[in-house]
């Protein structure tokens, strides 16, 4: 039998391949070749790009360097989302690897956070974190921890350490053996199709009642769309992790085990393919 | 699998007698509904009852084990030279028909069975038996004459004759009311008015004997004569003088017997211990309310409740065994017609005015009045026609005496009062401090707030909903801004605290939205409607129940016992909107999750592997402090510094070393250990420090492991768990054991699991069993055992069964070690012991006063160390005491009535009585403890085990039944019905008849199944199969030289025993048709436990094994060279140990 934890790792060491080539414009001293690298989907762009960023620079002239930021098929990507969520709410169902293009001129002040250093992605990241547990716990396990329980959850993700995170993790994820689970479950629902950047509500995985919320049942309340049509055909996808889980999964169960390092479940709704 | 559960009884306002179970949802009416009863007093095992006749009745739930009594008599025989030996005695002589001592005569047909709830099992018959021997001889044993030694052998002097009848009777009566016969005929001397059972855990008394107390209908007290186990009626019932009239009585779990008079005070009985269950004197407990005096009392372990005339709750401060009476009075919030007192000291109380049944949450040992009430709102299966009208309630108090008559008519006025007001005054705290929503949202301690206004008010926020939820998104979407701020300051908290106490704001007021919005709301709010006048206009699905009785006597609540008995159980409707309503661990949604994530990493990876990461691996160290065990003389302890360096090699896999720094002659030294060559790491027993020892193949055969230890537990769990999971890692091992490893248990109660290779039984290249790697599973067993099909059973030191579910971790193996399900909480309670030790001199007697050559006064049971009651300290920092020190009236060997055993001296063999020739005497005294952890088992209740075999079986057929036997821990043979593959636990004992208590049990493969009698004889069980799964007969086979065995183990074709001085016998002759063999062949000493495998392979504990370095005890040892044509094996493998109790190989049949 195939065991939870399995979905752990699964979850943690899931990889994009994706091809890095340099935006046409940009002016370089030589061609720049495109770059090719394994992205780990619960990571942030800005956190694993060091290597794509030397390699084009090696081809730039100074003065034309400045903050890097990466586009796919004209869509600026926010690196303040995880790179799976990235992935599957822009590109997923295309051919891969996942052709990203970058840039180091004009950037889109419009849709882009600056990203000065990796402290910024620190600052973001424990902030969800925190985010998540005040719905989960009321902020109450977060509190506990140490400064040091802090960094090693940031240490964990960022040297890609699974058992160092979720040594730490694992704590966030339990509850009160008289409760059958959180008090609100941290999600969000990102839509390709619409302009809100997403859509984030209070929900509890449990019914008054004793039965667990699924996901279905998430989607009904908060993003009733996502699930109906009009001729009763299903038109989008729901997607975490590349997958797209049942919808009598139980929002408790996904939110322990396939939320992102950040302790929240992004789920992205997406258009379904017309074959 | 089920969950251990236990049952709270109640009787409703029509006599009806209702069950709950701790797992269930749902009230039970208890069999046998033609019979009403006014009273119950429930205990674990049974339940006792008044019923409205005013007569006795006692509930004995049925057991896998019969409750079943052996009678025996003796036919006495003496030779004359005519007729040989005859019935002819001579006049001097014993009757014909005696009981052993030769006194008392009795026939055959002169036993009668007690009563109607028993039968006769079958017909007088012979004991073949004599001393473990069977006799062959009808059964004769000879004597030169009354009353001598008799043996087996009839010789020339023999004159006398003698052979043991035996029959044994059965009590019947088991899960009906079985009604207790009158004493006699004089109506009104068994005409009862309540009654209260306990008392079966007064120290140290015979296992079984329960404390009956009853109040007839004059005032009057008695105490049920002899009930216990195997007594289940008791015999007679005796009166026990009181200061004045009593109206109602309670008896704890341990030696607490309080009782109301009808002047209203309590009377408390002193002096209640083992020798004097009824107890000696009274004193009397003045009420706490001037002018209410105490109407009912209910005690615990060491509580005492009372409801005083006006209903108030009342908790007695400062009660326990040596001051039952307590301190003072605290008054407690709530109003109740009656309260109980379970096991664990929880409360139980009927609501004045609702009759509803309320629970007393928050009872912990250091908070043993808890914190709230709240009401049971269980429906009721079987029963919905019931409707609550206010005739039935007034009913009701015909059940109670005219005291509680008197109350009902309150009851009634105090619906009126209700009714006008929607407050409910008269329980106030009830409902204000326990929202009875609670249950779904669990908010206790939230505010006091007027529960009314509450609910109107969030029907005025319900429209708001939508709006809140605008506001979420609109702030999250200012998340953006956040971001800003993040960067302009370093510190990113106070703009993230901004953040969160937003959404508490939201939750505050939103709470109320989500719980009253819903379905499971409605049957509160009609209860708060229920004493007004439209009570009838109420859902009859919901109707409310009235309760008149509640007895919580053997109902085992925990502090964090997940119970339902607080929401209502939802109607069919909302149950279907549910979608997740399949098992979640076969459910569609799990399965598909596994699959797409498989296809993803195949989406994503296949054709990439080549690409770079891009987070480059690196080493990831640990290093900390510990001490370690040097291992150069003087050893000692000593301060190191320790480093786990894990590196990831460039296939994925890691590998670890462990370095240990260390001080020698002030140079700077280290000595590391590969943890791909660490075949155990495992903990020491050792009282005083948190240690533990780690072991490779070399350092097993020195006998030396490397011992480290950590300042605090907690820290020595952290090294355990990462080294544990680091060896694992190295060696690919993960998840749970497969059907074919091997486990083991040491004499700390750690369970160990190794997966046997091929080459561990395959010739000719074996693998020595010191490279055997094992990896520790969380629980605390004292044996396991197992068969190839991953059934896997294990038994505590308190004698629990348990089963294994499945999972792997737990313990300290937390977070990935450990797999999410399948791990339970697993307690385990086992005692110390020390012994006091006195010499007699002839001034003063017996005295501590010993020789100056004697033993310590206080020692343990060798009297080489010194063991007082302050100085036994717990086994290791796990365990917690809990009970006090008592003396051990058990003590094998016997003892006096002050549990004292005598001998000539010391260190001799002591007996139970005074003689003129002892002059030393010792008496045990016993203290438990207790340990609590977690683990993949769960417990297989209610009966309690000394021995376990499983079947090797040998087709793939998973459905098919897998044969288990047991040994309870009173010696019956007992057969599991229904363990499959799928349903390790099985469903029901079936017991097997024997003529006497076992020790030892095995069933090898065919069905052959061998056991140990406790007299040391061993017998062979004829016809058993998958048909007939408990056989036929037992087949006595004489032991080897007369030796005593204590345990067999049987494989293919080899049936190992083992006897009480560690030889180890082989028995020869065994073919398919003469399955007992013919004669037991010697083949090793040194042995303290067997284990045979399916493949006839053999493993032990031995004793003593010698090392290059040092000497261990209980080593686990492999027999090398066991052919089919050599079965003995030729000599002994050593592998892990010392420290090790235990091991079964019987699921390795690879």
């Amino acid at each position: 039998m195939t065991d939870d934890k399995d979905v752990l790792r699964d979850v943690w060491f899931g990889r994009i391949p994706t091809c890095f080539t340099l935006y046409q414009d940009e002016i370089t001293e030589r061609e720049a070749e495109p770059y090719y690298l394994l992205l780990p989907r619960i990571s942030y762009l800005t956190l694993v790009t060091d290597k794509v960023k030397k390699h084009f620079q090696k081809v730039m002239r100074q003065e034309e360097v400045s903050e890097i930021w990466f586009e796919y098929e004209g869509t600026p990507l926010k690196w303040h989302y995880p790179i799976g969520l990235l992935f599957d709410l822009h590109a997923s169902n295309t051919a891969l690897p996942w052709s990203i293009t970058v840039h180091f001129k004009n950037f889109p002040e419009k849709d882009l956070l600056h990203c000065h250093s990796k402290d910024v992605i620190e600052a973001h990241f424990m902030a969800c974190i925190k985010e998540a547990d005040a719905l989960k716990h009321k902020s109450q396990v977060i509190n506990e921890m140490q400064k040091k329980d802090h960094k090693q959850l940031w240490m964990g993700l960022q040297n890609d350490k699974f058992e160092q995170f979720w040594a730490i993790n694992r704590k966030l994820m339990e509850y009160p053996p008289e409760d059958s689970g959180f008090r609100y479950i941290p999600f969000r629902i990102y839509q390709a199709t619409t302009e809100r950047p997403f859509i984030q509500k209070l929900f509890r995985p449990i019914a008054s009642g004793g039965q667990l919320h699924t996901l279905g049942d998430l989607l009904k309340d908060v993003c009733p769309s996502a699930i109906t049509s009009e001729d009763g055909e299903q038109k989008t996808q729901v997607v975490i992790h590349g997958i797209e889980p049942m919808l009598e999964t139980p929002i408790q169960w996904l939110s322990e085990h396939m939320s992102y390092p950040d302790n929240f479940l992004h789920i992205s709704i997406i258009p379904r393919p017309t074959d | 699998m089920a969950m251990p559960s236990s049952l709270l009884w109640a009787v409703d306002n029509f006599g009806r007698v209702y069950t709950l179970s701790t797992v269930g949802q749902y009230w039970e009416l208890c069999k046998d509904p033609q019979l009403k009863f006014k009273r119950v007093s429930a205990a674990k095992q049974c339940c006792w009852g008044i019923a409205c006749d005013d007569e006795v009745y006692t509930y004995v739930f049925s057991g896998d084990v019969p409750i079943r009594n052996q009678e025996e008599t003796y036919e006495n025989q003496r030779w004359n030279p005519v007729g040989g030996f005859c019935e002819k005695l001579l006049p001097s002589d014993r009757w014909q028909w005696s009981d052993v001592s030769g006194l008392k005569h009795q026939q055959l047909d002169e036993f009668t069975l007690p009563s109607p709830h028993w039968e006769w099992e079958s017909d007088w018959y012979v004991d073949e038996n004599f001393e473990g021997e069977p006799t062959e001889k009808g059964g004769w044993t000879y004597a030169l004459d009354f009353p001598s030694t008799y043996t087996t052998d009839k010789k020339w002097n023999s004159y006398v004759r003698r052979r043991r009848w035996i029959r044994y009777r059965r009590y019947k009566s088991r899960d009906v009311w079985a009604k207790i016969i009158p004493d006699c005929y004089d109506v009104l001397q068994n005409c009862f008015n309540d009654i209260s059972v306990g008392g079966w855990e007064i120290t140290d008394e015979p296992l079984g004997h329960l404390s009956v107390w009853a109040v007839s209908l004059r005032g009057k007290v008695c105490y049920r004569e002899n009930v216990c186990h195997h007594n289940p009626e008791g015999s007679t019932w005796s009166f026990i003088t009181t200061p004045s009239e009593v109206v109602q009585i309670s008896c704890g779990p341990c030696d607490l017997l309080w009782a109301t008079l009808l002047e209203g005070q309590a009377i408390v009985r002193e002096g209640i211990d083992r020798n004097n269950p009824q107890g000696i004197s009274w004193s009397i407990v003045e009420s706490p309310s001037f002018g209410n005096g105490i109407m009912h009392v209910s005690v615990g372990v060491d509580v005492v409740w009372c409801v005083t005339e006006d209903r108030k709750v009342w908790f007695r401060r400062g009660v326990n065994s040596h001051n039952p009476c307590g301190t003072s009075w605290i008054e407690m919030v709530g109003e109740m017609m009656m309260v109980t007192v379970g096991l664990n000291n929880q409360v139980w109380g009927i609501g004045r005015n609702d009759r509803a049944i309320y629970f007393r949450e928050g009872v912990t040992p250091s908070e043993l009045t808890g914190k709230t009430w709240k009401e049971i709102v269980s429906g009721r299966e079987s029963d919905k026609s019931q409707t609550g009208s206010s005739t039935s309630l007034v009913s009701a108090g015909c059940f109670f005496t005219d005291d509680i008559q008197n109350q009902t008519n309150a009851v009634i006025q105090g619906d009126t009062d209700t009714s006008s007001d929607t407050e409910l005054p008269s329980v106030p705290m009830n409902l204000a401090n326990t929202p009875p929503m609670g249950a779904a949202a669990s908010s206790s301690g939230n505010g006091t707030g007027n529960q009314t206004a509450e609910i109107h008010a969030s029907f005025a926020v319900d429209p708001l909903d939508s709006d809140q939820g605008e506001t979420t998104v609109a702030s999250t979407s200012n998340e953006k801004a956040n971001l800003e701020m993040h960067k302009s300051s370093t510190n990113p908290n106070p703009s993230a605290e901004l953040h969160w106490t937003n959404v508490d704001l939201k939750e505050a007021q939103k709470h109320p939205v989500l719980s009253t919005s819903t379905f499971a709301e409605t049957p509160i709010l009609s209860s708060l409607g229920m004493f007004s006048e439209g009570a009838e206009e109420q859902d009859g699905a919901d109707e409310h129940p009235q309760w008149a009785w509640v007895s919580g006597g053997g109902c085992l609540v925990h502090l964090h016992s997940p119970l339902k008995w607080f929401t209502v159980p939802s109607g069919l409707s909302s149950f279907m909107q549910s979608l997740s309503i399949t098992p979640a661990q076969t459910a569609a949604w799990r399965k598909q999750i596994f699959q797409q994530l498989c296809g993803r990493i195949k989406r994503e990876l296949e054709n990439f592997e080549h690409y770079e990461q891009a987070i480059e691996q690196s080493v990831w160290v640990k290093t900390g402090t510990l001490q370690w065990w040097r291992n150069w003389k003087p050893y000692k302890w000593m301060d190191v510094r320790v480093t786990l360096e894990q590196f990831t090699g460039s296939d994925g896999m890691r590998d670890s070393i462990l370095f240990i720094y260390y001080m020698h002659q002030e140079e700077k030294k280290y000595i590391h250990i590969f943890l791909n060559e660490v075949t155990v790491v495992v903990e020491v027993l050792d009282e005083g420090k948190h240690s533990f020892a780690l072991y490779t193949p070399e350092r097993t055969e020195q006998r030396w492991p490397i011992r480290l230890a950590a300042s605090t537990e907690q820290e020595m769990h952290d090294w355990l768990s990462l080294l544990n999971m680091s060896c694992c890692e190295s060696r690919r091992i993960q998840g749970p054991p497969s059907h074919h490893a091997i486990w083991s248990v040491t004499c700390k109660g750690d369970i160990f699991v190794s997966e046997p290779s091929p080459e561990l039984e395959a010739r000719p290249h074996l693998m020595p069993c010191d490279q055997m790697f094992w990896r520790q599973v969380g629980g605390h067993l004292q044996l396991i055992e197992c068969n190839n099909r991953g059934v896997v059973w294990g038994i505590g030191d308190d004698h629990t069964a348990w089963v294994y579910t499945g999972g792997y971790g737990g313990g300290f193996i937390q977070g990935l070690g450990s797999s999410a399900d399948n791990i339970y909480t697993q307690s385990d309670v086992k005692c110390l012991y020390i012994y006091e030790n006195q010499r007699w001199n002839p001034v003063t007697g017996y005295s501590s006063r010993g020789l100056p050559t004697d033993r310590y006064m206080w020692s343990d049971a060798s009297g080489r160390q010194e063991c007082t009651k302050n100085n036994t300290k717990l086994p290791s920092p796990q365990w917690s005491w809990v009970s006090d020190w008592y003396i051990d009236f058990n003590t094998p060997g016997g003892t006096d009535e002050e549990g004292w055993q005598y001998a000539a001296d010391f260190p001799a063999s002591y007996h139970g009585y005074k003689s003129m020739k002892d002059f030393v005497r010792r008496r045990r005294w016993a203290r438990k403890c207790k340990i609590v952890t977690t683990g993949p088992w769960l417990e297989v209740p209610p009966v309690t085990l000394w021995d376990i075999s499983i079947i090797p079986s040998s087709d793939a057929d998973d459905e098919e039944a897998v044969a288990l036997w047991a040994i309870s821990d009173k010696g019956d043979v007992l057969c599991r019905l229904g363990v499959t593959q799928q349903n390790p636990s099985g469903t029901s004992w079936l017991h097997v008849g024997a003529d006497q208590p076992f020790i030892s049990i095995s069933i090898g493969a065919f069905y052959q199944v061998w056991g140990i009698a406790r007299d040391g004889s061993a017998f062979y069980r004829g016809s058993v199969s998958s048909k007939k799964p408990a056989g036929d007969s037992w087949y006595h086979i004489p032991s080897p030289r007369k030796r005593k065995l204590k345990q067999v183990s049987v494989g293919r074709m080899s049936v190992f025993v083992l006897d009480i001085n560690g030889n180890l016998w082989y028995r020869e002759g065994i073919t398919p048709d003469y399955p007992q063999g013919s004669t037991w062949d010697y083949v090793s000493n040194n042995i303290c436990k067997i284990s045979v495998g399916p493949l006839d392979q053999v493993w032990v504990i031995a004793d003593k094994v010698q090392g290059r370095h040092s000497l261990s005890r209980g080593t686990v040892c492999h027999r090398t060279g066991v052919q089919p044509m050599r079965p003995k094996g030729l000599t002994w493998d050593y592998g892990i140990g010392g420290g090790w109790e235990h091991i079964t190989v019987r699921g390795n049949a690879a």
